[in-house]
């Protein structure tokens, strides 16, 4: 490969954005499941609860801080990278993402810092409300980027004018519901739930193989393990749906997932596995059961499907890619569902906090999520290649007018960075969740940052939390 | 009707960059200003006068990057890749100092370099952000609409020297906004620091002043013919109004009233600037009008604006009611 500016940027927005995407995957998920705990806590005043909250309050206020500070990078990235897309693409994209900061990014740093350090200053609902308010912040965060997303996959609602910048045809309406994005809000946001329920899981088996009698474990796990049974399934009718529509509006992509290079005008197969060649435009050694591919995409054994073979050769995405990408994906999805059901069997025998070979396949299904979502992000976008904006804008005519030389440096600087900080992140993250859940996690928000508002003597003798 | 829309989205970009300087500047000050501070209980106070606020603070710069993107993209796609290095810098510094915030916590025995990284990455991303603003004084070239410099252009001693000054600048925010949350010897040190960081502003800010002119003949004209003196003039002397008010206050052991006269510093500094660059985002090469964005997108987004930002301004505000008064030494970690 030719290390071009063309392919330095690429690869630094692929690092860059692979590595961010991971904290907001699990935060998104965090946060809701935060707001579960509290809200469980004040119902039922259930210090059980609080304690889960607590234990996972400082594992959030980690990852949610390193999603910060690597999603500011990526906001500033299309201006350095990719100014030519930022110049053309900007009065559509522009407006949306500055909406994602007012309605959202706002919204979940106004209300973090109460979230982290508030509990004792501002009473128990209203400290309930910044959980909630954090919450919302990060799924409205989710809606807006993946408008942005979808538009580029699909773009609709525009007209090109005269200076080559894309721009709104009318209303707004058709560019922020693109025809991808119900499908791929739904799937996204799924996945960052499953992300966080196998994440939680894997910390709650990983105690249970320790202690089994610990009651913070044991409910995190069922939690989890629930969340696993009921939404695995739920994802994987989401990814076929989204799956279908892509079809409709992105097919190059779909062939290359699947590994079609010719036409199948009486059904295609499903290539279970194999070694794509674009090169011989073909899968090699390739296992494929007979018509099943059509009858998942068409949902008809016989119906025709093109081939990649069908389309300029240069308008395809790297289909090997794709195609690995994909079956690592569906993989960890099938995984996920397996382990969920298994878990409703352990439910049904009684057996959930005692199935030794259970927990250890949950502790090693902890990061499943992370895998399969960082999988899923790059079969859709480098399956979107050779374009930023599908159809319209290559990747080519978007780059920002820089040296090869500079981007090569900014890369190398961010793969160190990004290794040496978000690396210590992940070992104090592990760390933390390598403590037993107790029933007395260390004071967190309850101990004042700033002795306003309180006399000095309740500052040293706070009760308790849960107390009341 | 587009006219007024690109001078509605100027003054709103030129809000938004001045909230930012005001709120994250002292924060970042406070972090140049780490490595003088007491290891232990200063370092864990100065820690936590800020951690329930830098994040919003921060948010601040990610809007105004999505603002000039969405308002005026022909001007982010021109001074971004302009100022590559730089931006490049001051994301990596951001992003040593904001996780400093949290890991620093996390281990003791690796506080002192997770303390270094929030020091270190603080004064790069003030740095940066100064040459930003020096590099878009002195002009960057544009041929067809893009950026037509090398990787360094931006390199230069008037550049340099408004890096310095925003250092110095954010340094004194941050010992002033330390003498209100904080006291004891933390203060008494805070207030030292910030009468030798006010003299070295002032100084810097008068050099850049003297040195703009000279860049080019277009900002002599602004800030020196007749009737414009009579306009321009007052902001030298409302500087030193507010230097006086500065002197006095400190002097007098006034806890908030140093931190607002170095915001009102910032306020002239920055009326200063748009003086010397207005109606261009790059100076004599693109002007608001050139750079804006079709009218639908920004009334599109002049309706959320208009809408939100008072809300935001309100829970804001709220989230630093909250924090008020003195700083403690405990976090929740």
């Amino acid at each position: 490969m030719m290390l071009d500016a063309l392919h330095l940027a690429r690869a630094q927005f692929a690092f860059t954005m692979s590595f961010h995407f991971l904290f907001p995957a699990f935060s998104i998920g965090l946060a809701s499941y935060l707001m579960v705990l509290e809200g469980l806590w004040l119902k039922t005043s259930n210090s059980l609860y609080l304690d889960l909250f607590k234990y996972w309050l400082k594992i959030f206020a980690v990852v949610f801080g390193m999603g910060v500070v690597s999603g500011i990078v990526i906001s500033y990235q299309f201006g350095t990278n990719w100014s030519a897309y930022s110049n053309r693409a900007g009065p559509i994209i522009g407006p949306l993402m500055a909406y994602e900061v007012l309605t959202a990014f706002f919204l979940e740093a106004g209300f973090l810092g109460v979230m982290l350090f508030g509990m004792s200053k501002v009473g128990k609902g209203l400290h309930f409300f910044a959980t909630c308010m954090v919450a919302l912040g990060t799924l409205i965060s989710a809606t807006w980027i993946i408008s942005v997303n979808s538009w580029m996959q699909t773009p609709a609602g525009f007209s090109v004018a005269a200076n080559g910048q894309f721009v709104p045809s009318g209303s707004w309406w058709p560019i922020i519901f693109t025809a991808s994005f119900p499908y791929r809000l739904a799937h996204t946001v799924i996945a960052a739930y499953l992300t966080t329920a196998f994440t939680v899981g894997g910390v709650g088996a990983w105690h249970l193989l320790e202690d089994k009698t610990n009651l913070q474990a044991r409910k995190m796990f069922s939690m989890a393990m629930w969340m696993a049974a009921l939404v695995a399934p739920v994802q994987i009718l989401a990814g076929d749906q989204h799956g279908l529509n892509t079809l409709e509006h992105q097919p190059v992509k779909v062939l290359a997932m699947e590994g079609d290079f010719e036409a199948s005008p009486d059904g295609a197969p499903l290539v279970l596995f194999g070694f794509p060649s674009e090169k011989d435009a073909t899968v090699h050694d390739r296992i494929a059961i007979p018509h099943l591919g059509s009858l998942i995409l068409r949902h008809d054994a016989h119906a025709p499907l093109p081939g990649l073979t069908d389309y300029r050769r240069d308008r395809w995405p790297p289909v090997a890619v794709v195609f690995w990408s994909f079956r690592i994906m569906v993989g960890l999805g099938m995984l996920m569902l397996s382990l969920g059901l298994w878990s409703l069997l352990a439910r049904a025998r009684k057996r959930l906090y005692d199935w030794r070979l259970l927990h250890r396949a949950a502790v090693l299904m902890g990061p499943a999520g992370f895998a399969a979502v960082i999988a899923g992000w790059v079969t859709t976008e480098v399956g979107r290649q050779p374009y930023t904006v599908y159809g319209q804008l290559l990747t080519a005519d978007s780059l920002s007018p820089l040296a090869a030389p500079a981007v090569g440096t900014s890369l190398v600087m961010f793969v160190l960075v990004y290794f040496t900080v978000f690396g210590a992140g992940a070992a104090y993250i592990v760390r933390m969740m390598g403590r037993l859940p107790t029933g007395e996690e260390l004071e967190p928000p309850h101990i004042p940052q700033h002795a306003a508002g309180i006399t000095p003597a309740s500052a040293i003798d706070l009760p308790p939390a849960g107390v009341s | 009707m587009s006219l007024d829309l690109a001078i509605v989205w100027a003054l709103i970009l030129a809000f938004v960059i001045l909230a930012y300087v005001v709120m994250d500047g002292f924060d970042l000050g406070i972090g140049i200003l780490f490595p003088t501070l007491e290891v232990g209980p200063e370092r864990d106070r100065a820690m936590n006068a800020i951690a329930p606020v830098w994040d919003g603070n921060e948010t601040w710069l990610v809007l105004g990057g999505g603002a000039l993107l969405a308002a005026f993209p022909l001007a982010y796609s021109i001074i971004l890749p302009a100022t590559y290095p730089l931006m490049i810098a001051m994301l990596l510094g951001l992003l040593f100092r904001g996780v400093a915030f949290e890991f620093r916590w996390r281990d003791p025995l690796q506080r002192k370099y997770w303390d270094a990284a929030f020091a270190l990455g603080s004064l790069v991303a003030a740095f940066s952000q100064g040459i930003t603003v020096g590099t878009i004084l002195q002009g960057i070239r544009v041929v067809n609409g893009a950026y037509a410099g090398g990787w360094l252009d931006w390199l230069s001693p008037f550049t340099v020297l408004t890096g310095v000054s925003v250092v110095l600048g954010y340094a004194l925010l941050g010992s002033t906004w330390l003498i209100w949350k904080t006291d004891g010897a933390g203060q008494v040190h805070a207030r030292r620091l910030a009468m030798k960081l006010a003299i070295g502003t002032v100084v810097a800010m008068a050099a850049v002043s003297v040195a703009t002119p000279y860049l080019h003949y277009d900002y002599w004209r602004r800030w020196f013919s007749m009737p414009n003196v009579l306009f321009t003039a007052q902001v030298p002397l409302l500087v030193l109004v507010t230097s006086a008010i500065f002197v006095w206050s400190l002097r007098r052991g006034a806890e908030r009233l140093p931190f607002l006269m170095t915001l009102a510093l910032f306020v002239l500094n920055f009326v200063g600037l748009s003086i010397s660059v207005f109606p261009y985002l790059v100076p004599r090469a693109v002007t608001i009008w050139d750079a804006a964005a079709p009218a639908s997108s920004q009334r599109f987004m002049l309706a959320g604006v208009s809408v939100i930002m008072p809300v935001i301004i309100a829970y804001t505000g709220w989230a630093y009611w909250v924090f008020r008064g003195k700083a403690g030494t405990h976090g929740y970690h």
